[in-house]
């Protein structure tokens, strides 16, 4: 058996295969899930810990300091003492807080980001789950993390958080039209919604490239809309630490704070992570129509770094907005997804139909 | 805490929130009880008092050399320039002409005073505004101002480098050097300042119309300083009555009528460009001449009231003294700036969002330490 790190399909084929062999179909189908899970979990801490790790880097070189450079290799592990100290730091038991709801809270966050990293194509091959309905899914499941801080707010007993979580509850509810628009937007440019077909459409040029002035509307459109769905900054009013101390997540500590946390990031990469596949092609290494020495250098780059240099461009643009602007108010917020956000983009959705029908896309 | 709650009228659907005595945005003890409908302010009221030490009373059993080092405590940021108010208030007394040097020194340290007292300003407005890049930017440049200091008064922030009669030694050597250096880096720098916060779109769309008074509410509430001239009440006293070496240098008041947040900002930002233009006209022509006047070892001041005004980075500071004849005084009054500024504060945020009042707030630029005293 031969594998390839520019193919995947194979090596999971493989397993499979191998597994289906020994067992029963059904034990092997449940094996296969928990090394899926395994997988993701294990994938969820390490990109938690490096996307902590650079953003401390990158506000650093925004800020002319230096960053994390004591612990380890340049402050490398700087991020795993610190999540080592919240594993041991107490959990502060809250007076008249409602428990049920308040331990669940971080919980709902958590596993909603699980879920649409399960649904996430990591190279060609490396796909847990195509869904037929990819980018619906990933919408769906990305828009429920609001109801773990709407929780969070409403049972820690704290004025600061309850405001905390009614704005994030009032953001998270508009901006999810934008994202969900703009999405659409390059739906209606690939004709579907499954992500590896989505992908597979881009071979030729990315979807930024071929779907003319739309797809550069739908882009940016879709950058402030998804750092508004995360509440980062300039959208970060559900925790902005000058108004509301810490919002949602005041009353947090220990463990239950750094699932907040980790979610945080962790959401900014799935955000990252779609915008790379719907605009950015995904996995598919830039190509460009007849220059095949260029291709053939390009494809020497094994698609999942591919996809994690896409992804982290992304997140490098949210960290750079957030460290350059100040934070809006809730109303201005608001206004600019209603009153702006909404209406270019009913507008775009048209111009890219009209595109296509026409065909110019290509 | 419960019956301050308890006094606040409660109106149905008010949702009353404690900011402070410790929350990021009050930039100190300053506690504010805000009644909310939703994200509305209805009523701000400010309870003070967290770090009220009794320096006026502590100053009557204090001679009045001592009586320097306490004024370093109160508006922290403008330590030299709260000095130099009882210098020049125990100099009157005595009349006591001290030399064009320490005239020269003293307004060259004030502006300097000024300039990094701005710089904070600048930093920790934009980190209340959500722009946290903005407050390493102003610290990275305020070092070097605070860098000066050091090496010619030995403290940094707390400087009591002024005495009745002078100041407590010559400047260094390498102070003139230093300063120029300085203003050169910072006419490149301040410019930065504006490409980072003052032109960006949603800090404008935040802070512009925000908290307007009036000029002739500003004057009725005594606002002095940046707050009051960007209401257009002309109140500068380095203009209208000027100390030490005012009179010798020719320089802007600015004066902005709009009276909101974004002007209150912008006085501040316009004015170290003035400070820097005074230093450059004084800080090559520091006259010879004794860095202080032969003092008795006990000062004792006439019987009499004594008045001093001066204007420090956040507005009118006057000192009024009087004395008995003894080494001590009777009675000392500060009529600090950042009292007087606060008072407008529910005025100024009614009827705007929880996140206005704390851009409203921070334009007011509070020291609290100088409004408990």
């Amino acid at each position: 058996m031969e594998f390839s790190i520019y193919d995947l399909t194979s090596f999971t084929q493989w397993i499979d295969s191998s597994l289906r062999a020994s067992i029963s179909p059904g034990w092997a189908v449940a094996i296969e899930m928990i090394i899926i899970g395994l997988a993701i979990l294990i994938f969820f801490a390490l990109v938690g810990l490096f996307l902590v790790y650079a953003e401390r880097k990158v506000c650093a070189l925004m800020q002319n300091r230096l960053g994390p450079n004591r612990v380890g290799p340049a402050g490398m592990f700087q991020t795993v003492a610190d999540l080592v100290k919240l594993l041991f730091v107490e959990l502060v038991p809250i007076k008249n807080a409602d428990k049920k709801l308040f331990n669940l809270a971080p919980f709902i966050v958590i596993i909603a980001s699980i879920m649409a990293i399960g649904a996430l194509p990591f190279a060609k091959g490396l796909h847990a789950i195509d869904l037929n309905i990819g980018v619906f899914y990933l919408m769906a499941v990305s828009s429920m993390g609001v109801i773990g801080v709407l929780l969070a707010g409403w049972s820690s007993n704290n004025k600061y958080s309850l405001i905390g979580a009614m704005r994030s509850g009032a953001q998270i509810v508009s901006y999810e039209l934008s994202v969900g628009l703009a999405l659409v937007t390059m739906v209606v440019l690939a004709g579907t919604m499954q992500l590896s077909e989505i992908i597979e459409a881009q071979r030729w040029g990315w979807f930024i490239f071929t779907g003319h002035i739309p797809a550069v509307i739908a882009f940016v459109i879709y950058i402030v809309a998804g750092t508004a769905e995360t509440n980062r900054g300039p959208f970060d009013l559900a925790e902005a630490e000058s108004e509301l101390t810490a919002g949602y997540h005041t009353e947090y500590s220990g463990i239950k704070f750094a699932l907040f946390f980790l979610a945080e990031y962790i959401n900014m990469f799935i955000v990252a992570a779609i915008a790379a596949t719907v605009f950015l092609g995904g996995w598919m290494p830039l190509h460009v129509y007849g220059w095949d020495g260029f291709n053939k250098v390009m494809d020497l780059i094994p698609p999942f770094f591919w996809f994690l240099g896409k992804s982290f461009g992304v997140v490098f643009i949210m960290m750079w907005l957030k460290w350059t602007f100040p934070r809006l108010r809730i109303d201005q917020l608001l206004t600019l997804e209603w009153k702006f956000l909404l209406p270019i983009n009913i507008f775009n959705l048209l111009l890219m139909a009209l595109l296509v029908l026409i065909g110019w896309h290509w | 805490m419960e019956e301050a709650v308890l006094n606040v009228p409660l109106e149905k659907e008010e949702y009353i929130i404690n900011m402070g005595p410790q929350h990021p945005s009050t930039h100190g003890v300053l506690r504010l009880v805000v009644s909310l409908r939703g994200e509305m302010v209805l009523n701000v009221e400010p309870h003070i008092g967290y770090v009220h030490r009794g320096i006026e009373k502590m100053c009557e059993s204090l001679t009045y050399s001592q009586i320097i080092h306490l004024t370093d405590r109160m508006d922290y940021l403008s330590a030299h320039i709260n000095n130099e108010a009882v210098c020049l208030a125990v100099e009157k007394a005595l009349g006591i002409e001290v030399s064009d040097r320490v005239k020269y020194i003293r307004t060259i340290l004030s502006e300097l005073t000024r300039i990094q007292s701005h710089q904070l300003f600048w930093a920790t407005y934009g980190m209340d505004l959500g722009g946290l890049t903005c407050f390493f930017y102003g610290l990275r440049d305020r070092e070097l101002v605070m860098d000066i200091f050091e090496e010619t008064c030995g403290g940094r922030m707390i400087v009591s480098y002024n005495c009745p009669g002078g100041l407590m030694n010559d400047i260094h050597p390498n102070f003139q050097k230093r300063t120029k250096d300085f203003i050169k880096y910072f006419r490149k720098t301040l410019p930065e300042y504006d490409r980072l916060l003052t032109g960006n779109v949603i800090f404008q769309e935040r802070v512009k119309g925000l908290g307007t008074i009036n000029r002739d509410d500003a004057i009725a509430w005594g606002l002095t300083g940046p707050v009051g001239r960007a209401s257009g009440f002309s109140c500068d006293i380095r203009k209208h009555n000027p100390y030490s070496a005012y009179n010798k240098v020719t320089f802007k008041e600015i004066l902005y009528d709009e009276g909101d947040s974004f002007h209150r900002y912008k006085v501040r930002m316009d004015e170290m460009w003035e400070s820097m233009n005074i230093i450059e006209q004084l800080i090559d022509n520091i006259p010879e001449g004794p860095y202080a006047e032969k003092m008795k070892p006990v000062i004792k001041l006439p019987e009499g009231e004594y008045w001093q005004s001066v204007e420090t980075a956040r507005g009118e500071l006057g000192v009024f003294i009087v004395s008995d004849g003894n080494k001590n005084p009777v009675r000392v009054k500060f009529r600090s700036p950042n009292f007087v500024n606060l008072a407008p504060l529910n005025i100024l945020a009614k009827g705007f969002k929880i996140a206005d009042l704390v851009a409203i707030n921070g334009s007011l630029d509070l020291v609290i330490p100088d409004i408990d005293r």
